[in-house]
């Protein structure tokens, strides 16, 4: 029996659609099946993000409005193994899908799948209620901005609402270097204002938009900070402890030198 | 960097980002008029002033959110911080 993970923030612009690729990609690099819905009805992207767009045929409201077998709507990812693609639709909007819908969809895909990845629209109307419907836990996704922390924050209450347990935040586009001047709220500060667990830190990385440009999700690149990140929630999400990664390694001739002198800046 | 923090004490960007959002975050929680607050808080002073001398305007009532006990979930809580100056000897 698979689980369902629903990747939510309020706010647009976070990084659920890069969340939810990275993840999932992961995820099947780990050995799991895994599938990933789009629930952003009108405004897809998943698909772009993930470079498959261009094998779309059948999509999420061809699936409800019995258009098509929902086999014939999964994308396979031909690169990983076991990684499904469920895309949403482009010209409808969002009452085009009803929340029963997507827990009748979801509990079908737990049947044969690991892991059932969602990836939620921005806002708190129906595309929300609709993505969260049938979700078991949820990765709340925010960066250490005002905005996107107010907006996690009435995320989680309306999860907790709605029967959601136990959220996980993803600190998504952390930059150490304005952590370090006081000038971005940090880790420490950003948990204890939502007072919900962490799952993991994503260091801002211009590698992400490089590995965007191409369709290809960053969490393959072994070189990429990142990339790393991704892998280690991959990880914790499957039930392993990985402690959360030393952001503050520092590449310079100023940080070897400290570090030669045992201080951690 | 302790000494960079040292220079740049009490008024970095990311304190004034978390002194706001909590604030602001009070209200969103709530999902009550600053005049609920408002109430609540004469309502809560005029108890408490029954029992004990209390410093009214250090008074400091917020609703937040914890774990609950079992660390399950996430519930709301009313966190409430009230100076006593003196006990009264009504109880006695």
């Amino acid at each position: 029996m698979g689980e369902v993970l629903v990747i939510t923030s309020g706010k647009g612009g976070v990084g659920k659609t890069t969340t939810t690729a990275n993840l999932g990609t992961g995820l099947s690099l780990l050995g799991k099946k895994v599938v990933m819905i789009d629930t952003d009805i009108g405004l897809r992207n998943l698909d772009v993000v993930m470079g498959l767009e261009n094998r779309i045929v059948y999509d999420i409201v061809d699936v409800v409005e019995g258009k098509c077998r929902l086999k014939q709507a999964l994308i396979k990812d031909k690169r990983f193994e076991g990684l499904y693609l469920l895309p949403a639709a482009q010209t409808r909007d969002k009452n085009a899908v009803s929340p029963e819908q997507m827990i009748n969809l979801c509990n079908e895909l737990k049947e044969e799948f690991d892991y059932i990845l969602i990836d939620c629209p921005a806002g708190i109307e129906q595309g929300f209620k609709n993505a969260i419907a049938g979700a078991d836990r949820a990765l709340v996704v925010t960066t250490p901005e005002v905005s996107a922390v107010r907006d996690a924050d009435r995320i989680i209450g309306l999860l907790e609402a709605n029967d959601v347990r136990n959220p996980m935040l993803i600190i998504n586009r952390i930059r150490v270097d304005m952590v370090k001047k006081g000038d971005m709220m940090n880790i420490d500060d950003i948990i204890d204002i939502l007072a919900i667990d962490l799952i993991g830190v994503v260091p801002d990385d211009e590698n992400i938009i490089i590995s965007t440009n191409k369709g290809e999700p960053v969490v393959t690149d072994n070189k990429s900070m990142a990339g790393q990140a991704y892998r280690n929630i991959t990880q914790r999400i499957t039930g392993q402890q990985v402690p959360i990664m030393d952001l503050e390694f520092d590449k310079g001739f100023l940080g070897r030198l400290k570090r030669l002198f045992g201080i951690k800046a | 960097m302790d000494l960079f923090k040292f220079f740049n004490r009490g008024n970095s960007s990311k304190d004034v980002a978390r002194e706001r959002l909590k604030l602001v975050l009070v209200h969103d929680r709530a999902n009550v008029s600053p005049q609920f607050l408002e109430m609540l808080k004469g309502e809560i002073i005029k108890v408490i002033s029954n029992y004990m001398e209390i410093q009214t305007d250090e008074l400091d009532i917020q609703l937040t959110r914890t774990k609950s006990d079992d660390g399950e979930r996430v519930v709301p809580a009313l966190v409430a911080n009230i100076p006593i100056r003196n006990m009264k000897n009504v109880g006695k």
